[in-house]
């Protein structure tokens, strides 16, 4: 028997959310065996991880705390990956964003009111666009590959972060903890829903949400983007400047991934300190295909991801599931959704047997 | 030697063929004729196992076969050259076609490539890579790597579209011989002249089914046309002049210096492309078209002076700066320059339109301008497609052709450039984009005619020169010329022809 792997004439995107929507159940069904083979009730622990954190109206603010840094840094990266260009350092662009923010927020005086928000958010902006001129300068002036640049930077950042709140950053009050002074109470975004911790950034990343749909479908840098990504010479031939849309999506995804680092040190953290994100950058990732690379579907996977964390959370209090499982559940998405792509992409046919 | 029975195959909505009866016999030329659409390539594509019936049967010298893979094919005996290559650009020619017959050593492949090049005289080098070769020297690598595999029975789908008239014959003679070795050729053309010079019969498709069978030789070109398009083919029409608008693309001192490896170098090229006029480039690929297209397409930038339009300097104008000037161009490469597969034919209609204000306001898009736009194209030239939904992959290559060049001329162009517009497209669609040109330059356009179709040339363009080597000849009026003479011209360079000789 002989069989054979082929293209499929055309997957459309019916067939594309088919198997995010494939993805999504087969992780179910994995993670029901893992718990059961663990030795927890699988239903139990179903119901712990994907319903009871979001039983409540403080949950469901935990959950929108929780997408908004996945849904900025998703949605910058969806983009990026969308114009071919892999910028896998949303974590460090964060990272920077959410220090070079903090550098000035802690120098404000303290009486510094609601009016430094938006300078604070820019600033935070500027940090990750900063740190994505890295990869965007050796891509388009060396050839250098940014999935290496983007990531090795990455680290840098995290070092730079460790140093900055061991070393100028230290808040001298606090015992020598490696966290920043706590954030001025005049610049932590303002809450939007009674008894929750869901604060202002929330309706900041929808409305971005908003913005990116129109530029990806309507926008014709959103076109450009498009054209570079399914054929570079058209684009060219269109008129767009291959470096400069390389450029622009990569200043772009790290301005809104350091708009995420801000937005946490100014939001529901209150300080900087050195676990700003629990890989948020790197999860954007998952986001980002989850999402299917259309900034509608980026905001439903940032919220599926979200649950993710809490879940993972909540069962590591109530049923004392080790904490990894949070890992475990988004790294068995990514690769049930690499394989649901793939045969959305392709299929299997029998071959008859070959003639003698 | 091969027989098909009772042929269907049905794609979605579209019956590609129907019931179709085709037989083919040893050391037999068979010419397959018919419109782009007609089904041609999907026969062609089953009989070599690329592609498998709904319903029919296969009998290969008399016995009933399956044939179920390309490599099933090739194992009978059945190679093809197709229209559209199947080789890696990053790879050489000699690793290519070592992809395709595993299992044998490199440097005995390379005599036998070697061996196999000079016997026919296709000038190919093996160790350069694919992606430094034109379309033409692809093709040679495809008839190699198919000869390589001896078949019994060769399927050639549009081979003379990228050759010299001279070279045409050359592989007509390497046809014959192989013919004349008990061989059966396939082949598939449009070219009506060639088939009745070459072919002992022919079977004629039209929508899916065998409409004719007959001795091209004992039919006249319009015949054989009619029985492919279902009427009279008709002659293009030089309209006269209607408008008195003076415009103009000059090249004055053209040079380029050699990019990449393999890359031609233009050398201080200069023409004159006047109003109303349709000037032809002629020219084997390889000796400098693609360089000459990026300069003219804005992307490759050159000295300001050297590129007129209107006699005003463009040379390192960005491609929209130029489209306001009024120059359009049309791509030879149809999927992934001219139009991008994946996108809908609407989106495809945005692609050179995104500084004219109806299509774009404020940096939006407007679909229901641009879809139509897209409409007015597909009525206009007659573009058979789904509606302006479909993507353009779900075109045939006359009609995204058809649609491309279109959708440039509704923008009514001062010079159009178009770079082989009727390679792989279909009499129909060909002489539609014929009769577009020569609308265009009755209308005042200067139109830059590159091609390497002599016939096309001579039809439609008033003055012709050769490109060779990255010089450009002196232009002559194109009825002083024969295709013959501007042949001659294109073999300038020494190699094949004593290659031949020896």
């Amino acid at each position: 028997m002989r069989w054979r792997l082929e293209p499929r004439p055309a997957a459309s995107w019916q067939l594309q959310l088919l198997a995010a929507a494939a993805a999504i159940l087969l992780t179910l069904l994995i993670s029901v065996l893992l718990f059961a083979a663990l030795g927890y009730h699988p239903l139990e622990a179903l119901h712990v991880y994907l319903v009871a954190p979001v039983a409540s109206w403080y949950g469901l603010g935990e959950l929108g705390v929780k997408a908004v840094p996945l849904l900025l840094c998703g949605l910058g990266l969806m983009f990026c990956f969308r114009a071919g260009v892999w910028n896998i350092g949303a974590e460090g662009q964060l990272v920077v964003g959410a220090a070079l923010g903090s550098a000035l927020a802690v120098s404000i005086s303290p009486e510094a009111g609601p009016g430094w928000i938006i300078p604070l958010l820019l600033l935070g902006m500027l940090g990750g666009a900063l740190w994505a001129c890295g990869p965007a300068l050796l891509k388009t002036r060396f050839g250098v590959n940014e999935i290496f640049s983007s990531l090795m930077l990455t680290y840098v950042a995290i070092l730079l972060l460790s140093a900055l709140v061991h070393g100028p950053l230290r808040d001298p009050d606090g015992n020598n903890f490696p966290h920043s002074r706590p954030m001025q109470d005049g610049v932590i975004l303002p809450l939007i829903l009674e008894n929750t911790r869901l604060h202002l950034g929330f309706v900041l990343a929808l409305v971005l949400a908003g913005v990116a749909l129109l530029v990806h479908l309507r926008h014709r840098l959103g076109f450009g983007v498009r054209l570079l990504g399914l054929a570079p010479r058209a684009a060219s031939y269109a008129g767009f400047d291959a470096k400069r849309l390389t450029w622009g999506v990569l200043l772009a995804s790290g301005a809104l991934a350091g708009l995420a680092g801000i937005i946490e040190v100014i939001g529901p953290i209150g300080r900087l300190n050195t676990s700003v994100s629990p890989g948020y950058g790197f999860t954007a990732i998952i986001v980002a295909f989850l999402g299917r690379l259309h900034p509608v579907g980026v905001v439903i996977a940032s919220f599926i991801i979200a649950l993710s964390y809490l879940g993972g959370e909540l069962a590591q209090i109530m049923l004392k599931i080790p904490h990894a499982v949070t890992g475990v559940f988004q790294g068995v998405l990514l690769f049930t959704l690499l394989g649901c792509d793939f045969s959305v992409r392709y299929r299997l046919r029998r071959l008859p047997p070959e003639p003698a | 030697m091969l027989a098909l029975k009772g042929i269907s195959k049905t794609f979605g909505e579209l019956r590609a063929n129907r019931a179709v009866d085709f037989e083919i016999a040893a050391g037999e030329i068979h010419a397959l004729l018919g419109e782009n659409g007609a089904g041609k390539s999907t026969l062609a594509k089953i009989a070599c196992g690329t592609l498998q019936a709904d319903a029919g049967s296969i009998a290969w010298r008399g016995e009933p076969v399956e044939i179920a893979s390309p490599t099933a094919a090739r194992a009978l005996g059945i190679g093809a050259v197709f229209q559209h290559f199947s080789l890696f650009r990053a790879l050489t020619v000699l690793e290519n076609i070592a992809l395709g017959l595993p299992g044998m050593q490199l440097e005995e492949l390379r005599a036998k490539i070697q061996a196999t090049v000079e016997r026919y005289g296709l000038a190919l080098d093996p160790a350069r890579p694919l992606h430094t070769l034109s379309v033409g020297e692809w093709q040679r690598v495809e008839i190699v790597r198919c000869l390589l595999g001896d078949p019994k029975l060769l399927l050639l789908d549009e081979p003379t579209s990228v050759l010299t008239p001279q070279e045409a014959e050359r592989l007509f003679v390497v046809l014959r011989r192989l013919a004349g070795e008990g061989r059966a050729i396939l082949y598939i053309s449009h070219r009506l002249a060639e088939i009745r010079q070459l072919c002992a019969r022919a079977t004629v498709m039209r929508a899916g089914e065998v409409v004719a069978r007959c001795d091209p030789a004992a039919e006249t070109p319009a015949s054989l046309g009619e029985m492919m398009i279902g009427r009279r083919p008709a002659a293009p029409q030089r309209p006269a002049r209607q408008a008195a608008a003076e415009h103009s693309l000059e090249l004055r001192g053209l040079s380029l210096p050699k990019r990449g490896l393999y890359g031609q170098e233009l050398k201080d090229i200069k023409l004159k492309v006047p109003a109303g006029k349709i000037v032809g480039i002629a020219g084997v690929a390889g000796n400098g078209q693609a360089e000459l297209g990026a300069v003219l397409a804005g992307e490759v930038q050159v000295a300001d002076a050297s590129l007129l339009l209107d006699g005003q300097p463009a040379g390192q104008l960005s491609q929209s700066a130029r489209r306001k000037l009024g120059l359009r161009f049309v791509p030879e490469e149809r999927h992934g320059h001219g139009a991008v597969s994946e996108l809908p034919l609407w989106e495809n209609a945005c692609l050179t339109a995104l500084d004219e204000q109806d299509v774009v306001a404020r940096g939006m898009l407007r679909k229901a301008r641009a879809q139509e736009l897209a409409a007015q194209v597909i009525a206009r030239f007659d573009v058979r497609a789904e509606g302006v939904q479909a993507p353009a992959a779900s075109l045939s290559g006359g009609n995204l052709q058809k649609f491309i060049v279109g959708r440039e001329l509704l923008r009514a162009p001062r010079q159009l450039v178009v770079m082989q517009p009727t390679w792989g497209v279909d009499v129909g669609a060909a002489m539609m984009i014929h009769q577009a040109l020569l609308d265009m330059a009755a209308q005042g356009a200067a139109v830059l005619l590159v091609s390497q179709d002599l016939d096309e040339l001579l039809l439609v363009a008033d003055e012709i020169s050769v490109l060779e080597g990255g010089v450009l000849g002196v232009p002559a009026p194109a009825s002083e010329l024969t295709a013959a003479a501007l042949g001659l011209q294109m073999g300038a360079a020494p190699g094949p022809e004593d290659a031949l000789a020896a």
